[in-house]
């Protein structure tokens, strides 16, 4: 337990930061679509013989239809089968109701959603439309609910962080192997341009088949990761420090997603194209299931296998490694390529996500990246970190972000107070291993 | 000093620290690793608060809440790692921090005539204008005491300051310290090496398991008497040497040069056999076995084991032949020191502990539980991290990891440097086991003692090359083996 504490205690502060925000964001709730629906039937159900009349008054989108529907459905099964539904505006609802009457039929009930229930012509319907005096008008009830804790949002966090979050999966084995890759913003846009690119220009465009979208996704991963290969043989056979390297790399592969995007955008993708990205799977979106098995891969590999301990050893102690037989170079290699075709992978989902491939996708990606490693607890000197660790500071990023975006605190001081709070849980995270104090002084010797 | 008490997180470091010393004398400072010498003097430089206790000098109670304070009271500590700047000068580094300022701008003249004057107190002949990373580093030794009688020093401690020294270095050191005594500079000196008590100390102050034990002038005492003092029980011997019948020759070294490191090395170790490979710090010892265990690479030279060629093009080719190394810088090459001691065990053996690419937890765990028992390593359990063990079990955990590969042939470079004599005694006790089952081993190892005490025969190298060899260990002293090495 007391393991579990130190090794995941960002979780607590994540925590924390939702339970605050769910304070600052606690608000009235209207229940609106499948839910209102049902709701509603409830109520009707209860006052209302199996002989009585409905009319459901809704506007015309996608969520009323669903209102209805539900409505609709649930009713016809408790037996009322007098139901009518009117789509649009208020009038529409009106001319509805002047019809039903004249055809000298009747509505005991006048089924509404909380937008609906605000209509002008259901206030004093006795006065507007005598025959109908006695119509009840139902709209479902309204509830306390954080906006922060609502599914929509919880999902948006999640879709927000989705790619930030894949992307620290290497960096953070980079960054336990003691290095850094600051090429992981630059990869993200390139691998993104390359994908696009192909399926406009090689795959057929629009009309591009699922195996040719497939192929162009492989694409993008495998340059990414190549050039994650080729920033991992500068490090390990020229012995150049990994913050130089992924810094030209950082250059040259955002210039070569100019060169072959030539500067703009690239749109022409088929529809299908945002399965990735914006498709959701048992109400999760495929991307963010993608994350989780990623991770749970990723906790597997560094926490059970021996790839995992060798990523470790490099970092404690390279020269110590090394004499102990780990394959100290090919672990940086697989460390950096990983690093890279994740990115590239975090490329793709954006693409998705746009439904389009752009050269200034990722810019900056590198720092929330690191700065999500960091804050899950990773050491930057290396040999020391956890993977969830590095979800949990994902998370804390993104929420911070989300919760200040519904509170209302404008974009500037967002970066002000993201900023800080980075710095803040570095310090806490060394103030809670007790070795602040400690490590200052010896540095101070 | 008394009545000091100091707890760090689950261990008492100290119960019960006392220690005095007098104007102008080496006051000897004894115990094995762990019995809280390094802590003591951490409390007394302020670089740890102690619990309880008081320290006073010259009659007056002080308190030492910084390394500030006790830089001022004239206290300076020179540590094992030396606090130098490598880029800086000698002179810089002597007045780090302390600079000597006309207007705002650095008084080069002089701080260069002061840097002088000290080296000339010391008897030393070193230019303050050099660069740090160039002076040897037995210089560089003399350069952090400057810097101490810079700051006025009146208390200097010498943690181990002879360990990265070649015996006439150590020398030298002595006559610096002998000077500094007639200076009235009381001197408390750290070393495991109880021959240069003997030459050097006054008095004697042995602490065990945290405690003061007794203070003694030296010559009240013998060696077996400290021994008995630091270990708490008689020993028998120092050397429990056991010869195993020698083999069939194991690894054989042709012709090996790198660089002017290593010139033309060739040599043969045979099954059962301990050979010492000994001669002065900087002889190449180090960068021969470096390359047999592919370390580093040789520009010419071949190796061959048991008959048949070896070619290691790295440290894992080695391994899997069946090479394991102890390497010198313990801390620095043999441990992950931020990893639990289970983990740095498993690191060679992972490939017998791993199933498809899954490490076995529960295997390793009972594997490197055997070796905590037969080893008798001290650790509070096997997620501790190495970091946090004492040199001799830090050494064991290293051993622990050749063993369980059931290494043919196994290196050890200095193998006992920094270790307290309880562990010694152990370490060669495995020698002894090791070569009774027929494995060859090589010893790297500065101290003539231990060499004349533990070794079947004696190489000794001398800038790069092989310089002598001694088969009659018996018949061996330390000055025929001394004129071997610096010839």
């Amino acid at each position: 337990m007391k393991k579990l504490i130190s090794d995941y205690g960002m979780l607590g502060a994540l925590l924390l930061l939702c339970v605050f925000f769910s304070w600052r964001t606690w608000d009235v709730q209207q229940p609106t679509g499948a839910a209102a629906g049902r709701q509603v039937a409830g109520l009707i159900e209860r006052m209302l013989p199996k002989t009585g009349r409905v009319l459901i008054a809704a506007r015309d989108n996608d969520e009323d239809r669903e209102f209805v529907g539900t409505l609709t459905e649930q009713l016809k099964r408790d037996g009322i089968a007098g139901v009518e539904a009117v789509y649009g505006q208020p009038v529409d609802a009106r001319r509805a109701m002047n019809r039903i009457v004249e055809a000298g039929g009747t509505i005991d009930v006048i089924a509404c959603n909380h937008a609906t229930a605000e209509w002008p012509v259901f206030q004093n319907l006795g006065e507007k439309i005598p025959a109908l005096a006695k119509a009840t008008v139902i709209q479902p009830l309204s509830y306390h609910w954080p906006n922060f804790l609502k599914t929509d949002n919880l999902l948006n966090v999640a879709n927000q962080i989705v790619v930030i979050a894949i992307i620290a999966i290497g960096m953070t084995l980079v960054i336990i192997t003691g290095g850094i890759d600051l090429s992981v913003g630059s990869l993200v846009a390139l691998s993104a341009v390359v994908t696009t690119w192909l399926v406009a220009h090689v795959g057929g465009a629009e009309q591009a088949g699922a195996t040719a979208m497939v192929l162009a996704c492989l694409a993008g991963i495998g340059i990414s990761a190549a050039l994650g290969l080729f920033s991992g043989a500068m490090i390990t056979v020229f012995a150049i420090p990994p913050f130089i390297v992924t810094l030209a790399m950082m250059l040259v592969g955002s210039g070569l997603a100019y060169l072959l995007a030539k500067g703009e955008s690239i749109y022409q993708v088929p529809e299908s194209f945002i399965w990735l990205g914006r498709d959701t799977v048992g109400g999760l979106p495929i991307s963010v299931v993608l994350m989780i098995i990623l991770y749970i891969v990723a906790h597997i590999v560094m926490s059970r296998m021996a790839l995992g301990r060798y990523v470790y050893a490099v970092g404690g102690n390279r020269e110590a490694a090394r004499l102990s037989g780990v394959p100290v170079v090919a672990v940086l290699l697989l460390a950096y390529t990983l690093s890279g075709a994740l990115a590239g992978l975090g490329g793709i989902v954006t693409a998705s996500q746009l439904k389009s491939g752009s050269p200034n996708y990722g810019t900056m990606y590198e720092l929330y990246v690191i700065a999500a490693v960091v804050v899950g607890g990773t050491s930057l000197s290396g040999g020391d970190g956890k993977v969830f660790g590095t979800l949990i500071g994902a998370f804390i990023i993104a929420v911070i972000q989300n919760g200040m975006n519904l509170t209302g605190v404008e974009s500037y001081t967002q970066k002000v107070v993201l900023g800080l709070v980075i710095l803040g849980a570095v310090l806490l995270d060394m103030l809670k291993k007790g070795g602040w104090f400690r490590r200052s002084r010896k540095n101070a010797n | 000093m008394s009545g000091i008490e100091k707890s760090f997180p689950g261990v008492r470091a100290i119960k019960h620290g006392r220690l005095e010393l007098f104007a102008g004398e080496v006051l000897a400072l004894l115990g094995e690793n762990g019995a809280g010498k390094s802590t003591l003097i951490k409390v007394l430089a302020g670089a740890h608060q102690p619990d309880a206790g008081t320290i006073a000098i010259d009659g007056q109670p002080v308190q030492i809440r910084s390394p500030q304070d006790a830089q001022r009271l004239g206290i300076a500590v020179v540590y094992q790692e030396f606090n130098l700047v490598p880029a800086l000068t000698a002179r810089e580094n002597i007045f780090l921090g302390r600079e000597k300022t006309r207007a705002g701008f650095v008084d080069r003249a002089s701080e260069q005539r002061q840097a002088e004057e000290l080296f000339r107190r010391m008897n030393v002949r070193i230019d303050p204008e050099v660069l740090c990373r160039e002076l040897t580093v037995a210089q560089q030794q003399c350069v952090e005491i400057a810097k101490a009688l810079a700051q006025k020093a009146r208390i200097i401690v010498l943690d181990e300051p002879s360990a990265v020294l070649t015996d006439q270095e150590v020398t030298k050191l002595f006559a610096i310290i002998r000077e500094l005594q007639t200076q009235g500079i009381g001197i408390i000196y750290i070393s495991h090496r109880l021959d240069e008590i003997f030459a050097l100390a006054d008095r004697a102050t042995v602490m065990r398991d945290g405690e003061y034990v007794d203070t003694q002038p030296v010559k009240n005492l013998n060696r077996e008497r400290i021994i008995e003092l630091m270990v708490g029980r008689k020993l028998d011997r120092e050397f429990p040497k056991e010869k195993a019948p020698i083999g069939p020759a194991r690894l054989v070294a042709r012709n090996l040069s790198r660089g002017d490191k290593v010139k033309n090395v060739s040599f043969t170790v045979h099954a059962g056999e301990v050979l010492a490979l000994t001669g002065l710090v900087g002889a190449g010892r180090t960068e021969t076995v470096r390359l047999i265990f592919g370390a580093d690479q040789p520009d010419t030279g071949s190796l061959e084991l048991d008959g048949k060629p070896l070619r290691v093009r790295n440290p894992r080719a080695a391994i899997r032949a069946g090479i394991g190394l102890l390497p010198e810088d313990r801390k620095g090459q043999g441990l992950v020191l931020g990893q639990a001691v289970r983990e740095n065990f498993g690191l060679p053996n992972l490939p017998a502990l791993t199933r498809l690419g899954f490490v076995d937890h529960r295997r390793e765990r009972e594997t490197f539980g055997r070796y905590v028992d037969a080893l008798k390593i001290k650790i509070s359990d096997q997620e501790q991290l190495a970091k946090n063990l004492s040199g001799g079990n830090q050494q064991k955990v290293v051993l622990a990891k050749w063993l369980e590969r059931h290494c043919e042939l196994i290196i050890f470079d200095e193998p006992t440097r920094g270790i307290d004599v309880g562990a010694k005694y152990e370490i060669y006790l495995l020698m002894n086991r090791l070569a009774a089952e027929g494995k060859a081993i090589i010893m790297i190892s500065s101290e003539l003692p231990e060499v004349l005490g533990m070794a079947d025969r004696i190489l000794v190298m001398h800038e790069g090359r092989i310089t002598g060899e001694i088969t009659d260990v018996a018949a061996a002293t330390q000055e025929s083996v001394m004129k071997l090495a610096v010839s």
